[in-house]
């Protein structure tokens, strides 16, 4: 067994960050994600890679678009404000296809339709994964990276405030990823070949002026993701009557109250999703098929209840029991996340007191 | 009598052709555009100094980004300013690596401005082209933070004004300022001796890269008689008469 | 010194350019027009080799032909 280590949810993500081979960091300080930062300033150079101190998020960016460009691991990190300023290079890293991996710590959940639906322009997708503990956060970085390569597609880790200072056991077992080609695309100096264009305009190959087929082959590999990438995790939901839909941390806190609720005697159930794009659409509408309601437990106004609806398609009620909820400086964590309040709402939905 | 124009006629050897690096000489730049001329500059110099199988060419969004699908060398396409952020990104992670940006004043003093004064302060081994027209040409002749007072553009039509439209911006002084810049210089490519200058002064950036010293400027200012409205021929007239007392061609820094 | 140039009358853009750099001014633009609509320059005699054209013009329509060593006859055509 490998050893395990008590860290923090950032650090987690620093280190497999270190062991999936990533050599460049490029950031800009801000909370919850700094520590990211602070930790890369320190690691890359132990392992011969590279943190830059970046003058801006679009700067961080940019400078993250030159090493991935280049065939190098890159990441960078930050919150919800920051990744809004990366959102051009966001949407044209994907139509260049260049493999990077981008870490929002949010505050709260409210910057879940900026990771899933783009907030940048076009029709691009970046693969989003949610993870709720820090062990979970180290895999999913390492299995981040390889899915950028192996899409050549961006991919975002979504994390929160409790997932990034919260310290918790961590092993590092290399993880078991297939092998990946070599990066025949990447920028390297054209030794012994002719020169390549790598861009979001369009094709690689020099002279050639075919921009439509390459754009086409950055949207056709959508569905293949759809298909292969969708990860969740579920439970309680055999002879479940209320399913309740949460991920990231606050995602464990459901597990827990529904845990407690079934000790209470009511058949609730709940789905956890970890790929919040590609959506896990089939389990929730399997989940939504034997129950009465689905419940959406998420820290924003409502967003992922949309997916929740797209998944349920009218088939039962579908009850927003989240809300915004922060603490005084903006940054934290607010009331709502707390057992006994969900647990109540829970209940409320179940007793049918709660009218959708 | 017709004019010689066949090749390889008794005793004749061919003393100057197209670059090799140029893939194509088909472009779509306008009649009289200074760009091409610059860019033959640049693929010159490269290939004299044996840079090819080393260059990684970071390009930003103008007219001339028309140029990367003809230069026989690696580009990374950047966005529209941040190319030396992303040249940055790739003289980190290749080290040994030539690396220089191909920008236009829209692009590096406009949109990008951030991102080159910042690569200068940190003194970054990599070498920044500015082909400086004093307009927006891709977009068909805007006002940019290069526009020189007085200089009808699309969206300065009576010609920039001081109180309306602020002052231009000078590059190279202004990257000269900064430690981590070690060479700064403008040229132009109006005239045969300021392409002269423009070939000097590129080989001087370029050493100043391989040498390590530090951050390499080089401005160029180019001809657009397209947006400046005149006919191509008057281009270098305008460039030397309305543009070059604004910007002074020489070596600022070194 | 013998000397002169093929110029690549169809890349040509009719931008100008070389004929005022021509320092024996043997150059002048032609009245017929190229497939694109553009006129284009035509050599006369008194090329030098000495490359200007070709340094200046923006579309690489030059190229220069001079002789290894010897007299300075121009080519007649």
């Amino acid at each position: 067994m490998p050893e395990r280590v008590l860290m923090e949810g950032s650090a987690a993500i620093v280190e497999a960050a270190v062991q999936a081979g990533c050599r460049f960091y490029a950031g800009y300080p801000i909370t919850p994600s700094t520590e990211i930062l602070e930790l890369m300033s320190v690691r890359m150079p132990q392992v011969g890679g590279t943190c830059m101190n970046a003058e801006s998020e679009i700067e961080a960016i940019g400078m993250v678009w030159g090493a991935a460009g280049c065939g190098v691991r890159s990441m960078i990190a930050s919150t919800g404000q920051g990744i809004s300023l990366m959102q051009e290079s966001f949407a044209e890293l994907a139509n260049a296809q260049i493999p990077i991996v981008a870490v929002n710590m949010c505050r709260g959940q409210g910057d879940y339709f900026q990771a899933t639906r783009g907030g940048g322009h076009g029709d691009y997708r970046f693969i989003v994964l949610a993870p709720s503990t820090a062990q979970e956060a180290a895999d999913l970085t390492q299995l981040a990276f390889h899915l950028a390569d192996k899409w050549r597609n961006p991919v975002m880790i979504m994390g929160d405030f409790l997932l990034s200072h919260t310290s918790e056991m961590v092993s590092f077992a290399a993880p078991a990823l297939a092998e990946l080609p070599p990066k025949e695309w990447a920028v390297t100096g054209a030794k012994g070949r002719r020169g390549i264009t790598l861009s979001p305009l369009g094709p690689s190959e020099k002279l050639s002026t075919d921009v439509a087929a390459a754009l086409a082959n950055v949207t056709a590999k959508h569905s293949a993701i759809v298909s292969e990438e969708v990860r969740v995790e579920h439970g309680f939901l055999e002879d479940a009557e209320l399913v309740v839909v949460a991920f990231g941390f606050p995602g464990r806190f459901v597990k827990y109250a529904v845990r407690l609720a079934r000790e209470r005697g009511l058949r609730v159930g709940y789905v956890r999703p970890i790929s919040l794009w590609p959506f896990p659409r089939h389990a929730v509408a399997s989940a939504a098929a034997t129950a009465r309601a689905v419940a959406v437990f998420e820290l924003n106004a409502g967003q992922m209840i949309e997916d929740v609806q797209l998944s349920v398609l009218g088939r039962v009620p579908v009850v927003a029991i989240g809300g915004i909820s922060h603490d005084h400086s903006g940054f934290g964590v607010g009331p709502l996340l707390n057992v006994e309040h969900i647990l109540k709402r829970i209940g409320q939905v179940y007793s049918g007191k709660e009218d959708p | 009598m017709s004019a010689v124009t066949g090749s390889g006629e008794r005793g004749l050897r061919k003393v100057f052709e197209k670059p090799d690096l140029l893939l194509s000489a088909e472009h779509s730049l306008c009649p009289g555009c200074g760009e091409p001329v610059a860019l033959r500059v640049i693929l010159e110099a490269v290939q004299e100094l044996g840079l090819r199988e080393r260059t990684i060419c970071v390009a930003g969004i103008g007219c001339y980004t028309a140029f990367p699908m003809i230069m026989d060398v690696d580009v990374m396409q950047a966005l529209h300013g941040r190319a030396p952020s992303v040249a940055t990104g790739v003289k980190r992670v290749r080290p040994d690596a030539f690396v220089f940006t191909m920008q236009g004043d829209g692009d590096m003093i406009s949109e990008g401005l951030q991102e080159v004064l910042h690569a200068a302060a940190r003194g970054e081994r990599i070498t920044a082209i500015v082909f400086n027209n004093a307009v927006f040409g891709e977009t068909g002749g805007h006002m940019t933070a290069a526009t020189v007072l007085g200089q009808h553009t699309k969206t300065s039509v009576g010609g920039r004004d001081r109180e309306r439209h602020g002052n231009p911006i000078r590059i190279s002084e202004l990257v000269a300022q900064l430690d981590g810049a070690a060479y700064v210089a403008r040229s132009a490519v109006h005239t045969p001796s300021a392409i002269k200058l423009t070939e000097q002064y590129l080989r001087d950036a370029f050493q100043c890269q391989l040498e390590g010293r530090g951050f390499s400027l080089l401005e160029i200012l180019t001809m657009c008689p397209t947006d400046w409205f005149v006919t191509p021929a008057q281009g270098p007239a305008f460039l030397a008469e309305r543009i070059e007392p604004t910007f002074p061609l020489g070596i600022i820094k070194s | 010194m013998l000397a002169t140039v093929h110029i690549d009358q169809e890349l040509c853009k009719g931008c100008d350019l070389c004929v005022p750099a021509c320092p024996p001014q043997v150059l002048v633009m032609s009245q017929a027009v190229n497939s694109k609509g553009y006129r284009y320059p035509l050599l006369l005699d008194g090329c030098t080799g000495c490359e200007l054209c070709a340094k200046v013009c923006p579309d690489f329509c030059f190229e220069v032909y001079r002789e290894a060593s010897g007299s300075g006859l121009a080519v007649r055509g």
